[in-house]
């Protein structure tokens, strides 16, 4: 689960990592009180969205004095923000954080996320903070250090000492990088972060360390056990048919495609959309039903995949393992008549009790083709869609 | 022989009193695999299904010497459970949970001395050697016995690839599916190295997806000598980037991890690599038959 910026911080500042002062806004009349209690010759708005590459889309600009603060605010509130990683539609934006300005003398980058290969959480630190981290690595590897941690003895002291010498911070400054960089340690853990990413870290003329900005990605999977950070979800940043499959407890995300699909098991709706585009189509949507779905599960899941306008024709693709094909049967044939199809419906089924499944289907008197295999049945919906 | 589970695997299931543990314990048994009971905290004592239950896994394996071991306990409480079991000494853990934190399953991996035990999984299907014994969930019926081994990623693509193997006629020493999450216990790696031995298995299907470098690992691991056919497939060509497919592992990160790279990677040692899940028999069937 992704959460904001003003929300990491938030989340940063109660684990013991120097923040900015400021405070989040949904309206510009907001913005100008924040500012005016700030009290700095420079305010910085920013525009909260799940994005990165705000300050090139625009989406972070600084204000001298509350007047302008309100100013900004009213241009960036409502505007559709555009960054590289929005796509050409950009998102709305509802809320600024609106922070003091600071007198920055360098920027660093501190991150941790989970390395598969090595089983345990890595923090890289690099000196060229600000930028794009994934293009340093790329460009100039060797000015990012890094640490593992050992999953259960934590980040020790010395390692993070080696980072921050390994940065080039001076004596006086190692200590207080140390102690956050042991705190974001700490975050990680208490929050069951998947990523976690301070960039910019900077130093301030006066040699204060502090999160300029900061990003948060939680394990989904871990949410259980906090509730209150559960709660920080923000669902007019997801896609809302996506957020009405997730009430499902459906796995479906929403793509270009004119093709929709449903299939059990996530390695066989991925392979599904694979051979859609084998065939010359391209997939409208992921979706998983789950390996022991019911009928009630593909209801939900066909409404939701007809939701889609783009969607000119229809792939069942399913695998009865566990799931009987009987059962599906009948859940296709209520869902179809429930949701009144009106695009193309193309059938592959194969597994427990298949030909029972085959019967029902035929003898429902519904309009659709049965496919005899995957590749085949991907064919057949391309050409109809 | 097959490998990890024969006619020798005596198993437990913990989690053996709930829905799913009881529907795949009798699943299980019904196959022919030797199972002896099951382990359910605060229910130790009683039987169920005609199963002895135990609290705890120590009482468990001492009382039933069970050499392997089948968890469905939910999410919050598996990867204990997975420690439960490796602490009683079980050489084979196969966990089905899906779901579990990811920094749950660090912890655990870190603890577990993998010498003593084995863990496959979390949030895969488990195993089945066809005719001998099944520890997990893959539907026995659609199995044959043959000399193809199968690991995966994926859970369905397991049973896709069956019935194509099926198909052609050919069928399976064991089947593995070695699960979705981004940290599990047992690596496609780790499993080529005991197909590699086994002398009942002619060659291998791998199923792979995006996310992490798993795939790419196997490539390596196939260049360094390993000597039998593999066919193989990666799931996720059209999967956007950022996005986690179903799977806590499947997710293509800042441009790595992509379908691409790593069926270049595999197609580069060898491996017979088909573009789509569709060829998975065929290229099998044409791999074994152009065998030198």
């Amino acid at each position: 689960m992704k959460i904001h910026e003003y929300q990491a911080k938030m989340v940063l500042g109660r684990h013991g990592v120097p923040i900015p002062k400021g405070d989040v806004v949904v309206s510009a009349f907001e913005a100008h009180q924040v500012a005016e209690r700030l009290g700095t010759d420079v305010v910085v708005v920013k525009a909260q969205i799940h994005a990165g590459g705000r300050g090139k889309g625009g989406g972070i600009r600084s204000a001298r004095g509350p007047a302008e603060a309100e100013r900004v605010a009213e241009e960036l509130l409502g505007m559709q923000l555009v960054t590289h990683q929005t796509g050409p539609e950009g998102r709305k934006v509802a809320r600024l954080l609106v922070e003091e300005g600071l007198d920055i003398e360098r920027e660093l980058y501190l991150g941790l996320v989970l390395d598969r290969a090595a089983g345990c959480p890595v923090m890289m630190a690099s000196a060229t903070g600000g930028m794009d981290i994934e293009q340093v690595a790329a460009d100039t590897p060797a000015l990012i250090v890094r640490e593992h941690a050992h999953p259960t003895a934590g980040l020790a002291a010395y390692q993070a000492r080696k980072l921050a010498f390994g940065i080039g911070l001076g004596a006086t400054l190692v200590a207080p990088a140390v102690e956050i960089m042991r705190n974001l340690y700490q975050t990680f853990l208490a929050t069951d972060a998947s990523l976690l990413e301070i960039n910019p870290l900077v130093i301030t003329r006066g040699g204060q360390l502090l999160a300029l900005d900061a990003k948060i990605d939680l394990d989904d999977n871990a949410l259980f056990r906090h509730k209150d950070l559960a709660k920080l979800r923000d669902l007019s940043e997801e896609e809302p048919l996506e957020v009405e499959a997730s009430k499902h407890s459906l796995n479906y995300i929403r793509l270009d495609g004119t093709i929709g699909c449903m299939v059990n098991g996530a390695g066989l709706a991925m392979a599904t959309m694979d051979v859609i585009k084998l065939a010359g189509g391209e997939p409208a949507n992921f979706l998983d039903v789950g390996g022991g779905a019911n009928a009630e599960q593909i209801r939900n899941a066909f409404k939701i995949l007809v939701a889609d306008a783009n969607v000119k024709a229809v792939f069942i693709n399913i695998f009865g393992g566990i799931l009987r094909c009987d059962v599906l049967a009948k859940g296709i044939i209520a869902a179809v008549r429930e949701v009144d199809l009106q695009v193309p419906l193309v059938i592959r089924m194969e597994g427990t009790n298949v030909e029972q499944g085959w019967k029902m289907l035929q003898a429902s008197g519904l309009s659709f083709t049965l496919a005899e295999t995957m590749a085949q049945g991907a064919e057949h919906v391309v050409r109809l869609a | 022989m097959a490998i990890l589970i024969d006619k020798d695997t005596r198993l437990l299931v913990q989690g053996l009193t709930g829905r799913e543990g009881t529907f795949h314990a009798k699943q299980s048994a019904a196959y022919g695999t030797t199972v002896v009971g099951g382990v359910t905290p605060g229910k130790g004592g009683t039987t169920h299904e005609g199963w002895p239950v135990f609290d705890t896994m120590v009482q468990a394996v001492e009382a039933t010497g069970a050499n392997a071991s089948l968890i469905f306990v939910p999410p919050p409480f598996a990867a204990d459970a997975i420690l439960e079991a490796a602490s009683a000494g079980v050489p084979l853990v196969v966990c089905i949970t899906e779901g579990i934190p990811t920094l749950d399953m660090a912890r655990t991996l870190a603890l577990i001395d993998s010498r003593a035990t084995r863990l496959v999984g979390p949030n895969c299907p488990g195993l089945i050697s066809p005719g001998r014994s099944k520890v997990g969930i893959i539907p026995g019926h659609i199995c044959c016995e043959g000399r193809v081994g199968i690991v995966s990623r994926s859970g369905t693509l397991v049973y896709e690839a069956i019935h194509q193997l099926t198909g052609v006629g050919l069928g399976l020493s064991t089947c593995i599916g070695i699960g979705g999450d981004p940290l599990i216990g047992t690596s496609f790696v780790d499993t080529l190295q005991l197909f590699s031995g086994d002398n009942e298995t002619d060659a291998v299907i791998v199923i792979g997806e995006i996310g992490g470098t798993a795939e790419e690992e196997v490539a390596a691991y196939i260049r360094r000598g390993f000597k039998k056919p593999v066919v193989g497939f990666v799931a996720g060509q059209t999967a956007p980037p950022g996005r986690r497919m179903g799977h806590a592992g499947a997710i293509v990160a800042n441009g790595k991890g992509t379908a691409a790279e790593k069926m270049d990677a595999l197609a580069a040692a060898g491996v017979h690599v088909v573009e789509s899940p569709a060829d998975l028999g065929a290229a099998m069937a044409l791999a074994l038959s152009s065998r030198p």
